[in-house]
């Protein structure tokens, strides 16, 4: 093509941009039927461009003609749109309104259990380090629950004043605990498990006890774990699951499956660690009893606690979902209120 | 347990390590021993209260109540003063405050007339001081204070109590020198008070049976008591304590009582050993024996209860009767009062599961029988007695017999414990050397000796011993334990967290739960979690497995079905003027197994819901949840979780365990592989207590080991030619049912039909007699071609056809 040609065309895709821009940007009416004069009247550019044609050399000719007709009709097209849109836009000023501040038309909002999602939350971030997620049975043998976790069966623990009892060797579980020796029975370590699950103890239903409540249970046995990767790890799940700003502690506790045993506390979420009633003015919260696993648990279950070593912790879900959502009563957790739930959900 | 911090302060060097800082003392604890639970100052604000001598005492002219004192502040100043006491000794010390002062409450105390009388000033009561609970009257002060002393500085006072919450194994952190133990510096001693008295007996021992210093001692029931030592001290004066004892008493919170009581109770809290008086003339034929009660025996305690015991408990006893509860608490019978002249003091070794028997069976627990159900250590008991008997002759005066009684074998010396340097590293990650496991142990008394056979590995191992209140203490894990917390849990380094593989697998109901949820969030349900406990019967709805010992009636049976519950729960709505509610749980149900002593459990979903089908809107009204509704969510779930249909079923189950009472009739149910999994449908109305307003209920329950794993859905390409509807009206026998009609479509029809849906149901006076309508849409599609009219009308001929013969149906229009 030549030169006169391929300019020309040029100038059809230029005046074809800036046409639609003007046509588009009008805003109203007025200013629409400017951008229609300019571009498309008797006397417009497109006019004008296409007076040029006859310069162009014959048999480019044919290819220049059709562009500036596409032109046209993409120009046209926009200006049709635009003048319905403007009239449609002005009619509606004009005529009566939709009132759409009217309230919607709603379904029913579904929604977990606040103690749903705090288990949730826990064992996505432990399924990271590699635990998975086992359950069981509520009803136990005194066995499992107390002799294989080293709990004698006069020990106060086992006491039936907390325990609900069954059978005479028969109980409602009092801890996710042993969850511990059932794994260990059935799997060969390397073993990590969490155990979501309920618990049951005979303490009255008030604000901070409920005669059953959810624990959620870990265990981590393997050849080469110690103190140290039991605490960062969990110091992991701390700021995980509580935020990376939250500090976590660890003191001496005693539980008759774990040695060393730890209680962990974390730093108030509520105040911030300045104390305030949530945190009994400690500016901490205990979220965690745990510890390493007592040689004596690995005994039972027939593993070599020379060979192996592991931590275990357990934690109360109900009660962290009451710092977290600054629940006062227990009892709210388990009464099923609507709008308890809708409020949670 | 209660601590004074001015005590341990006393033992122990706290300026050294803690800047003498209380709050500093509360987190080393906590960090390493057992957690400091409360930090609480006591006798702060007692400045300007003086003891004061009361000179003369009077009854008050106008009042029958009150009393009129005359009392010296030992500035030669006598005052006046108004008392509502009951007994004010003439003679006796007082706390006094005078006007211009105040109490520790703030009260500013002023001259004013009481009754016409002007008082200045007043005497004042624990309580008023804030250093007591009891209703003890005006707080008498002993006589080793002048008139005009501060009170304050005499009972030691400010002090901080610091509560410490011992752990079960801990129980020698039960007294101050335990916890002194853990503060003290390597190699520091601690300082125990010096009483200005002395005294050391020559024992007189037996195996079961001792006498001397004019008492016989006899252990009748050796198995729960191991040990018992007895002093007798002759010619004390009873009475008050001298102001330090009250002050220290009173700053752990414990009530003093008297002189003799309060010294047997300082070293309690000193030592941690129990140790009882008894008033030696009460003790017929002036002996003791240690026994098992006799069934129906009697015996009335210190705090006045009478007490019918069995065999299981263990009493203290003379010649004749029972005088205490043996490591629980002393009797009414054989107390130290003001008339007593001659003391024994016990320091015993009771058995743990004895006291423990003991006191469940009087229903008491005390600070001795707290100690003595943990274990105590039998290798003190001389001390611990050394310590009272000195204390007696230093606050109550008299004579001690130069003679004590020591019956019961001698302890064995606690055990030599080996530790591995080796073993520390592997449980705790450490690399300890042996001298610095050695710092970390000596001060709590846990010292190495000397290795009697050195040779092979033996860099590795020391060999500690145990002392002997560290009870605890008989494994090698329990000393690594000990390594740990004395080096601080929160001194160790930080590392990494560390994933590694696990060879248990994913329990397959936690992922099932999940997907139930999941379905039910989006049917707009809210997930319910309530206890597992129900009645054993309610309205209808059963329970099975028992609780033998429940809380409550409420609490006495463990649910077997989740749709029970779940109305409990609705119920409690209702009481709050809920109408629309829909609740879903999941949780376990319980049965008995084969015998009954075996059970079963099964995990379950359960749904509840009854109200509008959406919140109500202004546009129009909005229609109430019906059968239709739950039907459609128990299909949601069985299509697309469990892989099977939804299908009539007005008998429930014959499966008790399945079965609700609450079912209307006409329900519906989920099969899989044969069996029934859930039910569902409308609720009886005797089921469920609602009120007028309420709408019908509607509930389901399905087994979740009905849910199968996940299934991913295989494309299949869709028809780009158009599909073809045909409507079908046909008139049924009345007892023939919708889901029969469906099935024979679906089972006679070609490929070709993509589609079934009914979409009409009628009954009228001109279909007949026991004939109903029902309107069918039907979707026609080929993969490859349009499909010609021809071919559509052979396939509604099949269906008419295949109608008519089954169901003796009629073709009212095509
Ligand atoms: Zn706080």
């Amino acid at each position: 093509m030549t030169e006169v040609g391929a300019s020309l065309l040029d100038r059809l895709a230029a005046l074809e941009e800036q046409g639609l821009v003007a046509i588009r940007a009008a805003g109203d009416s007025d200013a629409l039927e400017t951008a229609r004069v300019d571009y498309l009247g008797r006397n417009g550019r497109l006019a004008d461009a296409m007076g040029a044609i006859g310069t162009v050399e014959a048999k480019a000719r044919r290819e220049v003609g059709q562009r500036a007709n596409a032109v046209k009709t993409a120009l046209l097209a926009a200006l049709e749109d635009e003048t319905r849109r403007l009239s449609d836009a002005e009619a509606a000023g004009k005529g009566p309104r939709l009132d759409t501040t009217l309230p919607a038309r709603r379904s029913w909002v579904g929604g977990l259990h606040p103690v749903t999602r705090v288990i949730d939350e826990i064992a996505e971030i432990f399924q990271d380090l590699g635990f998975t997620r086992v359950e069981g049975p509520e009803i136990e043998t005194t066995w499992y629950n107390f002799t294989a976790l080293n709990i004698p069966l006069d020990h106060p623990a086992a006491d039936m004043m907390d325990t609900f009892y069954l059978h005479d060797d028969v109980v409602l579980r009092t801890h996710t605990s042993p969850m511990q020796a059932r794994v260990m029975e059935a799997h060969e370590p390397p073993v990590r498990v969490l155990v979501p699950g309920l618990a049951y103890r005979r303490d009255s239903f008030d604000p901070s006890h409920a005669p059953a409540f959810e624990q959620i249970e870990g265990l981590a046995v393997d050849e080469g774990i110690d103190f140290i990767e039991f605490r960062s790890s969990i110091q992991h799940f701390v700021k995980q699951f509580f935020g990376k700003d939250t500090r976590s502690r660890f003191r001496p506790s005693y539980y008759p499956f774990t040695e060393p045993s730890a209680e962990v506390d974390v730093s108030c979420t509520v105040c911030s660690g300045s104390g305030c009633p949530t945190c009994k003015r400690t500016g901490w919260i205990t979220i965690m009893g745990s510890g390493m696993v007592d040689p004596a648990v690995f005994e039972a279950v027939g593993i070599d606690p020379e060979r192996y070593t592991g931590y275990a912790f357990g934690m109360g879900p109900a009660r962290i979902a009451m710092v977290r959502h600054g629940i006062p009563d227990m009892r709210l957790l388990y009464e099923g209120e609507l709008d308890f739930l809708e409020q949670m959900a | 347990m209660n601590l004074s911090f001015n005590w341990l302060a006393e033992l122990v060097d706290l300026e050294a390590s803690f800047q003498g800082d209380a709050k500093t003392v509360a987190e080393h604890l906590t960090l390493i021993a057992a957690a400091v639970e409360k930090i609480e100052p006591v006798g702060e604000g007692l400045d300007g209260i003086v003891a004061a001598r009361v000179l003369e005492v009077g009854p008050h002219p106008n009042a029958d109540r009150l009393s009129l004192c005359k009392v010296d502040r030992g500035d030669g100043a006598p005052l006046d003063v108004v008392c509502g006491a009951p007994v004010i000794v003439k003679g006796a010390l007082y706390p006094h405050v005078a006007p211009g002062g105040t109490l520790p409450s703030g009260f500013a105390i002023e001259s004013r007339k009481i009754r016409g009388e002007l008082s200045h000033g007043m005497l004042c009561s624990d309580i008023e001081l804030e250093l007591g609970r009891d209703k003890g009257g005006i707080m008498r002060l002993a006589d080793d204070i002048v008139p005009g002393t501060s009170v304050g500085e005499a009972l030691g006072l400010p002090d901080t109590r610091l509560a410490l919450d011992l752990n079960p194994n801990r129980v020698d952190l039960g007294c101050h020198v335990g916890v002194a133990r853990e503060l003290a510096a390597p190699a520091e001693a601690l300082r125990e008070r010096d009483f200005g008295t002395s005294w050391d007996p020559a024992w007189r021992d037996g195996d079961d049976e001792a006498s001397g210093a004019g008492l016989r001692v006899r252990i009748e029931a050796p198995d729960r008591c191991s040990r018992y030592l007895a002093a007798v001290v002759r010619g004390v004066r009873v009475g008050p304590s001298p102001t330090w004892l009250v002050g220290r008493l009173m700053a752990v919170g414990a009530r003093p009582i008297n002189n003799v009581v309060d010294a047997t109770n300082y070293v309690l809290l000193e030592q941690n050993q129990p140790l009882h008086a008894f008033d030696l003339k009460t003790l017929n034929g002036s002996e003791i024996r240690v026994r098992a009660a006799t069934d129906g025996e009697q015996v009335t305690t210190l705090d006045g209860q009478t007490h019918k015991l069995t065999s299981a408990a263990s009493v203290i006893a003379d010649r004749d009767r029972a005088g205490a509860l043996a490591g629980v608490m002393g009797g009414l019978d054989t107390e130290v009062t003001t008339e007593t002249v001659d003391v024994v003091i016990e320091c015993a070794a009771f058995d743990p599961a004895a006291v423990r028997r003991t006191a469940r069976e009087t229903g008491l627990s005390t600070d001795a029988s707290y100690r003595f159900e943990r274990g105590i250590d039998v290798h003190a008991g001389e001390h611990a007695l050394k310590r009272c008997v000195e204390l007696i002759l230093a606050t109550a005066g008299g004579e001690a017999e130069a003679e004590a009684i020591r019956v019961g074998p001698a302890p064995t010396r606690p055990p030599v414990q080996k530790l591995r340097l080796s073993r520390v590293k592997q449980v705790l990650g450490l690399d300890l050397g042996r001298a610095d496991v050695a710092t970390h142990l000596e001060p709590i008394g846990l010292r190495e000796v000397e290795s009697e056979t050195s040779g092979g590995g033996a860099e590795d191992v020391l060999q500690i011993q145990v002392p002997g209140w560290r009870t605890d203490i008989t494994r090698e894990i329990d000393l690594v334990e000990e390594v740990a917390r004395r080096v601080g849990y929160e001194r160790f380094p930080d590392a990494d967290r560390r994933f590694r593989t696990s060879s248990v697998p994913e329990d397959e109901s936690v992922g099932a739960a999940a997907r139930v949820r999941r379905e039910l969030v989006a049917e707009g349900l809210l997930e319910a979690r309530s206890l597992s406990f129900m009645p054993g019967d309610h309205l209808g709805n059963r329970a099975i497995v028992a609780v033998p010992n429940p809380l409550s009636n409420e609490e006495s049976y463990l649910r077997a079905a989740m749709v029970p519950v779940l109305l409990r729960r609705l119920e409690h709505n209702f009481s709050r003027r809920h109408r629309n509610v829909r609740l879903f749980e999941i949780g376990t149900v319980f049965d008995y197994g084969e015998t009954p002593d075996q059970f079963r459990e099964q995990r379950r979903v359960g749904v509840v819901m009854t109200g509008g089908r959406r919140p109500g809107h202004w546009s129009g009204p909005v229609p109430d949840l019906e059968l239709w509704d739950i039907k459609g969510i128990a299909e949601r779930l069985a299509h697309r979780l469990c892989g099977s249909l939804v299908t009539a079923g007005s008998e429930a189950s014959d499966d008790p365990f399945l079965a609700g009472g609450w079912l209307a009739p006409d329900g519906f149910r989920v099969e899989k592989d044969g069996a029934i999994v859930g039910i569902g449908g409308l609720v009886r109305a005797s089921a469920v207590d609602g009120p007028p307003w309420a709408a019908p209920v509607l509930a389901f329950e399905l087994r979740l080991d009905a849910v199968e794993p996940v299934r991913h859905a295989t494309y299949r390409v869709t028809s780009q030619f158009p599909s073809v509807r045909r409507d079908l009206s046909v008139t049924i026998p009345a007892d023939v049912r919708a889901g029969d009609v469906e099935a024979a479509v679906r089972s006679v029809a070609t490929d070709l039909l993509v589609n079934v849906r009914l979409f009409d149901v009628y009954a009228g006076e001109e279909l007949g007699e026991g004939r109903r309508a029902l309107g069918w849409a039907f979707r026609f599609r080929a993969p490859d071609r349009t499909l010609t009219d021809e071919e559509v009308e052979s396939e509604m001929r099949l269906l008419s056809d295949a109608l008519e013969e089954q169901f003796d149906a009629k073709v009212r229009s095509a």
